[in-house]
């Protein structure tokens, strides 16, 4: 134990199975539930859609709101649900010296104006001055920073009044992992004492399928635990919206200020395995012996990506796996975060995560140490030890 | 002796190789002599047709192998090209780098071409969406779908170069750059490694791009004379010049690197931040943000308000910029200010947007190197409000033994990077 020990205090968690801990904690110990799922507005594809959330509860201006698109406002949301949870919202001084990193991949664009252009494309051969006539008419000004990956931080700045330095990571799982490992490497050298560090995701924009898809990485068949997917039902991922902000400190800080710790954090590891070359397997089980060799569960990022998704469960074959994507879908940058925070949840409660789908190996009683893993569907490979604080 | 860690017991932090590209060439001397000569890189846009743009000038890239392939692979050229000679300066092996990555780039997203592409192959029925949906599904697009992952770039110069670990991509907006040094700076100071690969690269000057910050308002409409247009500190500055490019620091412990025989070219020795909870685009008016960062840089540095020599203004050429940034500075330095030059790189090369922090902090530290001052050129109609020695029109000598480079942007990001000459 060490004054410089990272630890969470906050957490702020949205996805479909509601907002906020107590909807999240209550799901890790159901069991094997019915998804929720919207499997019309994007057929073929299945996705984990956002819960109702009235905006207002975190984001009081409505000229707030209207300047962000939905992955702004869930991941503004889900900030402002972390540090109200920390006991820091509203505190100035705070919140001035807090640092914030975020995880974020881009905004979505204006399907009306895109749909409009591309439309008009298909009858002209001058595409290129279609384009400025279209874009110069058709674009909101403000829709830019709505789609600007810095400016969910920048939102947060302006909403939250978190001031003391903003940096944006990027790059699917792997910006998530980097985050978290920059925020816990900061706090343990002294560099900080305080940090806001998540993502969020809006997966109910076709833009953002078309991303996953051009890889052939959907999921078209009807839903299945993230453990079984691939064959003739496509690529593995069943997306979804939501994310998740967590506060972590320094424990000193944590303490002198009586805050409420969750749990407290190891060694993030974070890697990059040359998958063309290297045996991932072998790489995701060294990492776990390194980030946690006396772990018993493990809460799993894994995508349902088929080789991606077998791979980690081979190597972690020792230990009970609980893939949250099998409920919430995936939130690609949020992935880590979110890990971390049921992670934390768990350990906080004492309670003992049930399966999450009939697949995964039940534990006996609550565990004092989870693994959080984020193996990314195509790259990057993150861990942490969430431990008893 | 040298002294190996600076006033905090930190490692100091050497920069030992430097790589550019910007519109006025490829490498670093040939950029250096374009820019101390005072040549600007700003031209009439020739990539795309500049019907009903208000803009029709830039500082693009435009003479790279990669530069009408798309904002991801000229991002990734350019990153590439830097990178392969800062390496090299810093008498490293090309493909063992053995430090971690730190890329500041562009947000990625599927340009116009591919998706009239996918929307074309995708059949006749349902919305474009639908169409470029299905024209996916039916076939893989490995191609496109690695341009559209945010990670891309910074993964292949990863396996290029064998950078270790994870390899981070950034987006701080206009201060990307300079957020890249810092985070290698942070990471040899904390001990993770004993070197760091920091890059700054932007290619993703397209005609949305243009659009976007012309529909902000953002942008300089003085396209006649385009070398002319951007006018940092001048009373008719009338917005910034897009542009592009891409520099590449190698940082190093200064242990390691004078331990390895290695030259250093110059010190990071302050990094300060502090975002802005403002306006999603203006700064606050009373510049309080701003002036944090440079505070926090030259404590980190161990200077406290004590001046540097030279500083290298972020210096848009906006009109809300050039003065939020001398209020800022002459509330930092007060009537100190007057002895010190202060210059803009944007006036020559525009705004580098991503890169603009680590082409700016390069060319910083050549100014130092040099003992030679880069001017801001089109300096012609002062604007009284900013009464700054801006080394107007010619660039002159002066010896210059630290330096503070800033760096703001959308979305409330000020960081500000202190460098010397010399370890202190």
């Amino acid at each position: 134990m060490s004054p410089r020990d990272a630890v969470i205090t906050g957490i702020g968690i949205v996805s479909c199975l509601g907002e906020g801990v107590d909807a999240h904690r209550a799901a890790l110990s159901a069991g094997p539930q019915a998804a929720v799922l919207e499997t019309e507005a994007f057929a073929p594809y299945t996705v984990h859609p956002l819960p109702e959330i009235d905006w207002s509860q975190q984001i009081p201006k409505r000229g707030d709101q209207r300047q962000m698109e939905t992955w702004q406002r869930i991941g503004t949301y889900a900030a402002g649900l972390a540090l109200d949870d920390a006991g820091m919202k509203g505190d100035e001084q705070l919140c001035a010296t807090m640092d914030m990193i975020v995880a974020a991949g881009g905004g979505e664009r204006d399907e009306a104006a895109d749909s409009l252009i591309i439309e008009a494309a298909a009858e002209r051969n001058d595409r290129d001055v279609l384009l400025n006539e279209k874009l110069t008419t058709e674009l909101r000004p403000t829709l830019f920073l709505a789609q600007l990956s810095n400016l969910l931080a920048g939102n947060i700045s302006i909403v939250h009044k978190v001031t003391g330095s903003s940096r944006t990571f990027m790059g699917e799982e792997g910006s998530g992992v980097s985050a978290v490992d920059t925020a816990v490497a900061r706090i343990r050298a002294g560099q900080s004492t305080h940090a806001l560090v998540g993502g969020s995701y809006n997966c109910e924009h076709p833009d953002m399928l078309l991303a996953y898809e051009l890889g052939g990485y959907l999921h078209h068949g009807s839903w299945a635990p993230v453990w079984n997917r691939g064959g003739t039902d496509g690529g593995g991922i069943i997306p979804g919206s939501g994310g998740a902000f967590l506060v972590l400190e320094s424990r000193e800080h944590a303490e002198q200020r009586g805050a409420r710790i969750y749990a407290v954090l190891g060694d993030v590891k974070a890697d990059r395995t040359r998958r063309d070359r290297d045996d991932l397997a072998s790489a995701i089980a060294a990492m776990a012996r390194d980030a946690a060799p006396g772990a018993r569960l493990a809460i799993s990022s894994a995508s349902g990506v088929p080789d991606v998704t077998a791979a980690e469960a081979s190597a972690l074959s020792g230990v009970a796996l609980r893939a949250f994507s099998s409920l919430t879908g995936h939130f690609k940058e949020a992935q880590f975060p979110f890990a971390i925070a049921l992670a934390a949840l768990a350990i906080e409660a004492g309670i003992a995560v049930l399966p999450f789908s009939d697949d995964e190996a039940a534990v006996d009683g609550p565990v004092e140490e989870i693994l959080a893993t984020a193996i990314g569907f195509i790259s990057g490979e993150g861990m942490v030890s969430v431990r008893k604080a | 002796m040298t002294k190996f860690t600076d006033h905090l017991g930190r490692p100091v932090v050497a920069v030992i190789g430097i790589g550019i590209i910007t519109s006025l060439g490829v490498g670093r001397d040939e950029n250096w002599r374009a820019l101390a000569s005072g040549r600007s890189g700003i031209k009439a846009i020739t990539r795309f047709p500049t019907n009903d743009l208000k803009t029709r000038i830039s500082g693009m890239v435009d003479f790279l192998a990669s530069s009408s392939d798309g904002p991801g692979p000229l991002t990734h050229e350019m990153a590439e090209t830097t990178a392969r000679e800062a390496i090299a300066q810093a008498g490293l092996a090309e493909d063992d780098f053995g430090g971690p990555l730190f890329l500041a780039a562009p947000p990625v997203e599927t340009e116009w071409r591919h998706r009239f592409e996918l929307a074309a192959a995708g059949g006749t029925g349902g919305t474009p969406y639908q169409r470029m949906l299905a024209a996916a599904r039916a076939g893989k697009r490995p191609d496109l779908f690695s341009r559209a992952m945010f990670g891309t770039v910074a993964e292949r110069l990863a396996d290029r170069f064998g950078t270790r670990g994870l390899p981070v991509t950034l987006s701080t907006a206009c201060a990307s750059g300079a957020t890249a040094i810092q985070c290698g700076v942070e990471a040899i100071r904390r001990g993770e490694a004993d070197r760091a690969l920091a890059i700054g690269s932007d290619g993703s000057a397209t005609a949305e791009a243009l659009i976007r910050f012309s529909l902000l308002s953002a942008l300089s409409i003085q396209n006649d004379e385009p070398e002319k247009a951007s006018k940092p500190f001048s009373r008719d500055r009338d917005g910034f010049v897009l542009a592009e490019g891409s520099a590449t620091l190698v940082l190093e412990s200064l242990e390691s690197a004078l331990a390895r025989g290695a030259r250093v070219l110059g010190i990071v020795s302050g990094c300060g931040e502090k975002a802005d909870d403002f306006h999603r685009t203006r700064s606050k008016p009373d510049a309080s943000p701003a002036i944090g960062a440079v505070r926090a840089a030259l404590a980190d540095a161990g200077m406290g308000e004590r001046p540097v020599d030279y500083i290298n203004a972020h210096g848009t050429s906006t009109p809300e910029n050039d003065k939020m940034e001398f209020l800022a500075l002459s509330t930092v330095f007060a009537d100190r200010m007057e002895s010190i030059p202060v210059s803009s790189n944007k006036s020559m090369i525009g705004h580098t947007l991503s890169a603009a922090g680590a082409i700016e902090a390069a060319f910083s530290i050549l100014t130092m190197q040099q003992g030679f001052l880069p001017p801001t050129i089109n300096y012609d109609n002062p604007d009284p409000a900013i009464p700054v020695d801006c080394v107007p029109n010619a660039g002159r000598k002066g010896d210059v033994a630290s330096v503070l480079s800033n760096s703001f942007g959308f979305g409330g990001q000020n960081t500000c990077l202190v460098m010397a000459r010399e370890p202190v």
